[in-house]
């Protein structure tokens, strides 16, 4: 196994940890947190595959992931900011009951 | 293995006497690591930058601690301690052995953990700290060659570990269990985010000029001199202007006077160290003053010039000399702010840093951009100056037109 | 101690955090453990020599992302442990499907034909190599981030905002 494929692995197994943790978790941070955890699975397959791919452009890897990074934690503020207005409208952050379309 | 030795005194031997002080320490360091099998090289090297950090700081932090406590006496009209010399002996050395009983007393204060607090946190809590503050000595160019690793993007690790302290902050108030320890951490994690703005960007204009985030690039583009004058960014009116926003916004992230609100006796009891006792409490304290020496010491870099001497007839003194000068000059200056100025209220402090300092060191970026661009003669002096008392002018006014001064309005509970 | 075995054991830690995060009941230490997998996620893309990358990792994620989950989970009072269920219903569904997922992206990269065998060494990228491409090449990607940034930053603290007290719903659904 080469060291990409190790990398990737990696990457792989934290995608899937994310996915289960966002699908599963009652509470809406933790289905954040899980959305986080995908988003650095992929950072990460990124920085792998720049560091042993075949680099005709030696810095598109490094470049996205500056790019994501920066919008991953815009998407949080903003996530994060709409889990606080439905738990002062609900008054609970449990996923489950927050049902009602018409608030 | 003495041929090695012998190669090391070889390059050094062509230096002047000057020079070869000034380079003391490179070399007794490059002495040890010759005579060490050659696999075990770099462990051995950084154990030895890893010694000396660790000897050298916590040592000026304990001078420290005794002349803030007879600095602010003198300022307060009275004498700081002035009694312990060093215990055991006869030796009295009027009140400057303080450092050694309050070191004991820490270390054999009874370790209490509240009830309920949560354990593992708490534990983790001041190690936390203390790790990404010691981490951040190691980009700091303390000499001429005399950098522990040289980063690439050495600024941009400065301030990655600066941020990790918030989260130990977050960590020691929370698993308190305790009400005033978390809004005492609430409040310092709001002051030093909020400051981390001003700080950030009062260094980018630096590295706009210089061009490279590496700390021995900065230090090494402020080392000539003009008339005898060294080129340091503080005496450009943008690095000024940075310099002063970068100090105040220092003051901040170390919690230090006037921004101490979350951590001062009379407000919150200890704000997020409340539940500390003992040695972590003194590992808390310890962590605090080694965090504002570390970023003095990126503020001398950026602006002061690192190693650089003033003046060009002062540079036989070697360097790290003038680096640890004027660290413990801005120490000096720090507890003079603490033992003048009043606290600023919470309110106060984030109206500060959001409503006058993020524009002024926006505008200051604009300015040094116009300072690389214009003609170098006077008339780029009068201009970035004018611009920058312009905004400080307007943006004073903004903040002072919110308060509202006038006759004391008394009020009696009824 | 070769380079590669300290590979493994940073690449488990974060794992293992990243588990953690995930089942652990209390969210403070959910969110701790959330802090430990970007820090190891960070020691990852340093030993990648992706310098730039990892401590911009550090400074965003542990030093401003990890910070608002915990202010999140403070303002909506989740900071005890919960007594109630944590998992969702159906929850089997959830680990099973990502239990798939993993496999199908392990399988296809231990098989696939078009990841490159030979080890190549590391693109000589410096931080002005990033900073002159940003300002060439990437310059609008850079200037829309910043208009993203602004609008997210805008559009949190609307969203965020308390209302002017209003006198009808104040009780919502509990």
């Amino acid at each position: 196994m080469t060291p990409l494929q190790g990398c990737l692995l990696v990457s792989a197994l934290l995608f899937a940890i994310g996915f289960a943790g966002a699908v599963t978790r009652r509470h809406a941070i933790l289905a954040l947190v899980g959305i986080e955890l995908m988003l650095n699975a992929a950072n990460l397959n990124f920085i792998a595959f720049w560091r042993y791919g075949a680099h005709p452009e030696a810095l598109t890897g490094v470049m996205f992931v500056i790019f994501s990074i920066a919008i991953a934690a815009a998407e949080a503020a903003v996530g994060l900011a709409l889990i606080i207005a439905i738990y002062r409208h609900y008054k609970t952050s449990n996923l489950d009951e927050v049902k009602d379309l018409k608030g | 293995m003495s041929d090695k030795i012998q190669q090391v005194f070889e390059t050094f031997k062509h230096l002047s006497l000057v020079d070869k002080i000034d380079q003391l320490f490179v070399m007794l360091k490059q002495l040890v690591l010759a005579g060490v099998p050659e696999a075990l090289q770099p462990l051995v090297s950084a154990l030895l930058s890893v010694t000396l950090i660790l000897a050298v700081f916590p040592g000026i932090f304990a001078i420290v601690t005794i002349f803030e406590r007879k600095g602010i006496g003198r300022i307060q009209n009275r004498y700081g301690p002035n009694r312990v010399g060093i215990p055991f002996t006869k030796i009295r050395l009027c009140g400057f052995g303080q450092f050694i009983p309050d070191g004991i007393k820490s270390l054999t204060k009874e370790d209490i953990v509240p009830r309920a607090a949560d354990k593992i946190v708490h534990f983790l809590a001041p190690i936390v700290m203390l790790i990404p503050v010691l981490l951040a000595y190691a980009v700091l160019p303390f000499g001429r060659n005399m950098t522990v690793s040289d980063f690439d993007a050495g600024l941009l690790f400065f301030f990655a570990v600066g941020g990790a302290v918030e989260l130990s902050v977050f960590m020691a108030g929370w698993s308190s269990h305790n009400k005033y320890s978390l809004l005492g951490a609430m409040r310092a994690i709001a002051q030093m985010i909020s400051y981390e703005i001003p700080l950030i960007l009062s260094a980018v204009t630096v590295v706009m000029i210089v061009g490279s985030l590496k700390l021995v690039d900065i230090v090494a583009a402020q080392n000539y001199y003009t008339f005898g004058i060294a080129h340091w960014y503080v005496f450009t009116p943008w690095g000024f202007v940075g310099f002063i926003l970068f100090i105040i916004a220092s003051l901040a992230e170390s919690n230090r006077s006037p921004f101490d609100l979350p951590e001062a006796e009379s407000e919150i009891i200890a704000g997020y160290f409340t539940e500390y006792s003992g040695f972590k409490f003194a590992l808390f304290f310890l962590g605090e003053y080694l965090g504002m020496f570390a970023i003095i010491g990126l503020g001398i870099t950026l602006f002061l010039g690192g190693w650089t001497s003033p003046v060009s007839f002062l540079t036989w003194i070697p360097s790290y000399v003038w680096f640890v000068t004027k660290m413990i000059a801005i120490v000096f200056v720090f507890i003079w702010i603490r033992a003048t100025l009043p606290r600023l209220r919470m309110d106060q402090l984030m109206n500060l840093a959001w409503k006058f300092m993020l524009p002024l060191a926006l505008v200051n970026i604009v300015v040094a951009g116009i300072w690389h661009f214009m003609s170098h003669d006077w008339q780029r002096w009068l201009v970035c100056a004018a611009i920058i008392f312009g905004a400080y002018l307007v943006l004073g006014r903004g903040l002072m037109r919110n308060q509202k001064l006038g006759k004391r309005i008394y009020r009696y509970a009824e | 101690m070769s380079p590669a075995f300290i590979i493994i054991i940073i690449a488990f830690v974060t794992l293992l955090a990243a588990a953690s995060a995930m089942s652990l009941r209390n969210l403070v230490h959910s969110a701790l453990a959330l802090t430990i997998t970007f820090a190891g996620l960070a020691a990852l893309y340093l030993n990648l020599d992706a310098q730039f990358v990892g401590f911009a990792q550090i400074l965003v994620y542990v030093g401003a992302v990890a910070i608002l989950i915990v202010f999140a989970i403070l303002l909506t009072r989740s900071g005890d442990t919960p007594n109630q269920a944590v998992l969702a219903p159906g929850w089997t569904y959830g680990i099973a499907i990502a239990a798939v997922v993993f496999t199908m992206l392990g399988w296809a990269v231990l098989n696939s034909s078009a990841l490159p065998k030979e080890n190549s060494s590391a693109p000589a990228v410096t931080v002005k190599n990033i900073g002159d491409a940003l300002m060439s090449k990437y310059v609008l990607p850079l200037e829309i981030i910043g208009l993203l940034l602004t609008a997210a930053m805008i559009g949190a603290v609307i969203i965020a905002l308390k209302e002017p007290s209003k006198t009808d719903n104040a009780g919502g659904k509990s």
